[in-house]
């Protein structure tokens, strides 16, 4: 019960001080709407399908990673963390209320596409629960992946510098806009080592029937890399955090 | 029974040793003051009890938990003042208040009367409307102290309280941490104002360069370097000629020089003034001054930590040429 009330509390600042902020409201949906518009000026309205889930993909990966590293290499340059690894309550829930926070932005972020999408295509035939479930594991995985850069950095701009080293190969390997079978080769064991490569192609199956996984293969390997993912971090976080 | 048992605590950066071997207890309900020059080692060992940092080695026991084991038990009843600032920049006073002790599992209808009545009381009523970053220094600290106090905790934490903050800032907390003592909070302190120890805590230690160079409540102190009772006298004329009858004369007592041809009298007992006025009288020379020399507790730091230091450095410079 105690913890329950550390844990809310914990995630309703960091969605009223940081996610809830006009600069980061407007980059949730400014980014991928330009991104949207791009490739539809691009490619026309036809191809739209296609490419919103790469494009929905693309806006979890940024929301959450960018967000997460800067909120917390934030308060540990700023010492408020310390508070956080002082309070009664384990380590998981804190760490799980502060990367609740991001997971729900990246989810906010990757509906922004389908909405502008959906002004433009019939987007009838998509499956919206494994839409959502998709999502909310590429939220989850990515979320984790920012916090293992936020674990590392000390400042906040080399948080931002280790998660683009992250980021934008992922944009070419994980099948967002460039198919994975269209990949050269020597690629594709890379590509298999993501787990955001698992996501858009669950998204692709969901959206535009184009995935090439089973669905079926792609949510247990998803939540492996999550447990996996979770259980590096809180080692990291445990050395690093606690001198 | 103690509330705090620290034994054999060290924390070790690389081969730099921050805190060396330190031992104390405090007991339930007192002061008890870390006092040390800059770099002793007084935010290293806060740190470590209060399980922000690992022990390199030692054992800290606070209300009968074992820190290193059971950290998050522990925490439950601590309250932690660091000697930064760190609240919430964008957060006005009052929502950092109820953030913090919603930290310790208060729910809202506890945590809002009580962060307003905080308030009040630190006199930030009206500031509590304004976010952190526009607070002054000194409306820092005590928004900081307010919210390592505001779950009641039964052991409190400061690093610093009174560092950089004006004098009359710095009056009001000292009074704070004395009410939180008489309403039964035990406090621990760090500070390297020796005023402050004074005033305030019921016991000191005196650390420096990771060490415990001596601990005691300030009459203890004091004792430990006064060697009983100094009577210092002066005259018109020069009286130094006299000091070896004048030890003669008075059986138990040490004469020796002091400064501007003074004499100083230094007895384990109590040294009546009569007799030796007296003794002079008879020579023909009048005392104008008599007065009983007590210790500061200056003097005690510096002598203490004077040896210390020195010894320390000898040390140093041996492990140096070794490399
Ligand atoms: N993380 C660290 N790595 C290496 N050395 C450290 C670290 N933290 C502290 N030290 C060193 O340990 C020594 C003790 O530092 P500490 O902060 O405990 O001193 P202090 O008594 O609190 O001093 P001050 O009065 O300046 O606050 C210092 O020499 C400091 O440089
Ligand atoms: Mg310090």
């Amino acid at each position: 019960m105690k913890s329950w009330i550390a844990f809310w509390s914990i995630l309703k600042k960091d969605i009223q001080n940081y996610y809830l902020k006009p600069p980061n409201i407007s980059w949730g949906i400014i980014f991928p709407l330009s991104w949207t518009l791009m490739q539809f000026v691009r490619s026309g309205s036809l191809n739209i399908i296609e490419f919103l889930p790469g494009l929905m993909s693309m806006s979890v990966l940024f929301g959450t990673t960018s967000m997460l590293a800067v909120t917390i290499t934030f308060e540990r340059k700023g010492r408020s963390f310390e508070r956080l690894l002082l309070a009664p309550i384990s380590l998981n829930t804190m760490v799980l209320a502060k990367i609740t926070g991001a997971i729900l932005f990246g989810i906010f972020n990757a509906f922004v596409p389908a909405v502008v999408a959906a002004f433009f295509v019939d987007l009838a035939g998509v499956n919206w629960g494994v839409v959502l479930l998709a999502v909310s594991l590429i939220a989850v995985t990515s979320t984790l992946l920012g916090l293992l850069i936020a674990v590392s950095a000390k400042e906040v701009f080399e948080a931002q510098t280790f998660s683009n080293f992250f980021r934008f190969p992922m944009l070419f390997l994980c099948g967002l806009f460039i198919p994975i079978l269209d990949l050269p080769v020597f690629f594709r064991p890379l590509s298999y080592a993501l787990p955001l490569t698992y996501g858009t192609d669950i998204l692709n199956g969901a959206i535009a029937q184009t995935n090439i996984l089973s669905p079926l293969l792609c949510i247990p390997i998803l939540l492996t890399f999550a447990v996996f993912l979770f259980m590096i971090c809180r080692y990291n976080i445990n050395r690093k955090w606690i001198l | 029974m103690d509330i705090v048992n620290v034994t054999n605590l060290k924390k070790i950066y690389g081969d730099f040793a921050a805190v060396n071997g330190v031992d104390f207890s405090i007991r339930p309900g007192e002061i008890f003051g870390f006092l040390g020059p800059n770099g002793a080692g007084k935010t290293s060992t806060i740190n470590m009890m209060i399980g922000l940092s690992r022990p390199t080695d030692g054992t800290i026991i606070i209300n009968g938990i074992d820190v290193r084991k059971q950290t998050k038990k522990a925490q439950s009843i601590m309250g932690i003042v660091p000697d930064e600032s760190n609240l919430y920049d964008e957060m006005d006073g009052f929502d950092n208040l109820c953030f913090c002790a919603s930290l310790y599992g208060m729910k809202k209808e506890e945590r809002e009367p009580k962060a307003k009545r905080l308030l009040e009381q630190f006199h930030l009523t009206e500031a509590g409307k304004r976010p952190f970053k526009a607070y002054s220094k000194g409306m820092r600290r005590k928004l900081t102290i307010a919210a390592g106090i505001i779950h009641s905790p039964q052991i409190l934490f400061l690093d610093e309280p009174t560092t950089g903050i004006d004098v009359e800032s710095a009056r009001q907390i000292r009074e704070l941490i004395v009410d939180l003592k008489n309403q039964g909070t035990t406090v621990f302190i760090t500070t390297h104002y020796i005023e402050d120890a004074e005033r305030i805590c019921d016991r000191i230690a005196f650390i420096v360069s990771g060490k415990i160079v001596a601990m005691g409540s300030v009459p203890e102190l004091m004792e430990s370097i006064s060697h009983g009772y100094r009577i210092q006298l002066a005259a018109e004329e020069n009286i130094v000629k006299y000091a070896a009858d004048l030890q003669a004369h008075f059986e138990g007592c040490n004469v020796n020089t002091g400064q501007n041809n003074s004499l100083i009298l230094v007895s384990l007992k109590r040294i009546p003034l009569l007799p030796v006025i007296q003794y002079f009288d008879e020579r023909r020379i009048s005392v104008y001054e008599a007065k009983e020399l007590r210790p500061t507790l200056e003097d005690v730091f510096v002598k203490v930590t004077g040896i210390e230091a020195a010894k320390l450095k000898k040390e140093k410079e041996k492990g140096g040429m070794s490399k």
